[in-house]
């Protein structure tokens, strides 16, 4: 299968990328090339094939629900862009 | 009478208990040796000087007391910069982060600490750990120290470069894909993958979660148990470490493999494989062998797919991670007025390097709505029949023994055009992440002038059977003595 130009900008709106005419041309040839190599994984047969989203066996790793120290407010806030009065600023989103 | 920025990190430890050197002494002739050679080689991202030098004064004020915290306390090393660092710029090598200092530290960075390692600074590597060359950093790529022309692989490129360089005794990357053995493999020195969930990956900023994976690169098999000792070991703070026994590496570094069955799968020694490089690998084969080891070929036949699993399950786990780039908590921000969605849009456009989007392009895609059955879920069923073949090879077999790289270093540039032949690079390595199995790789020769490596590869938590058949191999040849010359 191919992807369109149309398919690319949809593909970048998803993953909030802003994208110019030109990397639009670019990633979708390099998606197209990418989607041309997967094709090889339609010669498997994995009917019944059990998927690994993990490699290690481990399920549900619970800890007692108690409180312990973590960052402080100053300390979470240093690195934001623009926060004022222990918060982070946005741009206005509702006019 | 080598220097002391050349010695490994046992020597150097052996010298700190004789009292023969101090630590800050070993500190300055590596800080040295940096203001040396760094321009050429362009290895670190960060420098910390100054905390180097009280952490070695500290070392040596425990050492005269008496105090020693362990085999590595004093010991200088460099640490890959997608490590957080608390108060140390930790970069990724990203423009997205190019400002961003972190409140905390990763496990494996206060383990570090605790050990009273010395921390000199940070290294470059592919943008998040995306890529096999460190081209792909937002900054300049790193240069191979054996022949400055070439790349010192990637993406632990920069940590790579310190330790062949004498820019570091010893240094933490993490491997994604392959990004601790193959650039140790081409810059001529030991790099450890450890088993899925052996090292907390609390504090490494994740690029896909389910494979990535902390460990040690140094000169010798000896100095990666010595390292691995200190890091490994279950976090409360990382859900998918696993609980298993302390216990102490260096105790397998013993030279005896008789009746070690080495299994030699056929898939990494055929086409695109240099013949040299399979040539030298096979020789190591021959070299156990003597000593008592039984070889025999085998087969994985689904590593055939692994590719390109590989190149649908990394990126739709990035595209996932890497949505917490939004120019509001930390990081890149565009100075552009564009409301809420155009601030993620032009801040990640900014940020991000083309390699990064790139794979973020095609996570996105292979999770989105009509195609995650097609793609992702096919990718993770074919992660089961390759986790399935090396169950199987490893019921038969103690180690796997194949080339790390299908080449050694290239040149600078020479596949920066063409993705699919820089992926290749990964083809032997990829396979093990997929697994979540162990992998080292373990310089066995050259080739015009070039470092190969082999790679030696265990079952989940059998690093103790690769340090066995590793050392035995190391101390049968010449290579733990080479240094580049620069």
């Amino acid at each position: 299968m191919t992807l369109s130009k149309d398919d690319v900008r949809k593909v970048a709106l998803l993953a909030r990328l802003e994208l110019d005419e030109s990397e639009i041309e670019k990633q979708g040839e390099h998606l197209n090339n990418l989607l041309n190599q997967f094709e090889k994984l339609q010669e498997l047969d994995v009917e019944g094939i059990v998927p690994t989203s993990h490699s290690m066996p481990v399920f549900n790793v619970f800890r007692k629900d108690e409180v312990h120290p973590s960052l402080s407010q100053s300390d979470t806030l240093a690195n934001a862009p623009e926060s004022r009065d222990g918060l982070f600023i946005v741009p206005r989103i509702i006019e | 009478m080598p220097q002391l920025y050349e010695l490994t990190a046992s020597e150097l430890s052996q010298m700190l208990d004789r009292r023969e050197v101090s630590s800050l002494e070993i500190t300055e002739a590596v800080l040295a040796r940096i203001a040396q050679v760094e321009p050429k080689v362009g290895a670190y991202l960060t420098l910390t000087p100054d905390v180097a030098r009280s952490q070695a004064i500290e070392a040596d004020k425990r050492i005269a007391a008496g105090e020693r915290i362990g085999p590595l306390d004093g010991i200088p090393i460099a640490i890959k910069d997608n490590m957080c660092t608390k108060g140390i710029r930790t970069t990724c090598a990203s423009r997205i982060l190019d400002n961003f200092v972190p409140p905390y530290d990763a496990t494996a960075v206060i383990r570090v600490r605790n050990a009273g390692i010395v921390t000199l600074g940070k290294t470059n590597m592919d943008e998040f750990a995306m890529g096999s060359s460190t081209e792909n950093s937002g900054y300049a790529p790193s240069k191979n120290p054996w022949d400055v022309t070439c790349v010192p692989g990637g993406s632990s490129g920069g940590s790579a470069s310190t330790v062949a360089a004498g820019e570091a005794i010893a240094a933490l990357g993490s491997d994604t894909g392959g990004s601790i053995r193959q650039p140790a493999a081409f810059c001529g020195i030991v790099g450890l993958k450890p088993t899925y969930g052996l090292v907390s990956r609390y504090g490494l900023v994740a690029y896909a979660s389910s494979l990535d994976q902390i460990g040690p690169l140094t000169h010798t098999v000896e100095d990666s148990a010595l390292l691995l000792n200190v890091i490994a070991g279950h976090d409360p703070m990382d859900s998918t470490s696993l609980k298993v026994a302390k216990m102490d590496y260096t105790q397998a570094c013993r030279d005896e493999v008789k009746g070690l069955r080495i299994g030699v799968p056929k898939e990494f020694f055929g086409e695109g494989v240099d013949k040299n490089v399979s040539y030298l690998v096979r020789k190591a084969i021959d070299q156990l062998c003597d000593k008592g080891a039984i070889a025999e070929e085998c087969s994985l036949p689904s590593i055939d797919y692994c590719l390109a699993a590989y190149y649908i399950i990394a990126p739709a786990e990035a595209s996932s991670n890497l949505a917490r780039f939004d120019g509001v908590k930390y990081g890149h921000r565009t100075k552009e007025l564009a409301g809420h969605i155009g601030l993620m849009e032009k801040t990640r456009d900014e940020g991000f390097g083309a390699e990064v989007k790139q794979r973020i392009m095609i996570g996105t895609y292979a999770l989105s709505a009509g195609y995650y059955d097609a793609y992702y879920k096919r990718a993770q069923q074919v992660r089961t029949l390759i986790r399935r073949d090396f169950d199987k090879a490893f019921e038969k077999y103690d180690v796997l023994i194949t080339p790390t790289s299908p080449t050694v270093a290239f040149k600078i540039g020479e596949k920066a055009d063409d993705p699919l032949a820089m992926k290749l690079a990964d083809i032997c390595t990829l396979p093990v992440n997929m697994a979540g199995i162990p992998g080292m790789s373990l310089p066995c020769g050259f080739h015009d002038g070039m470092p190969v490596g082999l790679q030696i590869l265990a079952k989940p938590f059998g690093e103790e059977t690769i340090f066995r058949a590793a050392y035995a191999y190391e101390q049968s040849n010449p290579w733990r003595y080479a240094r580049a010359v620069l």
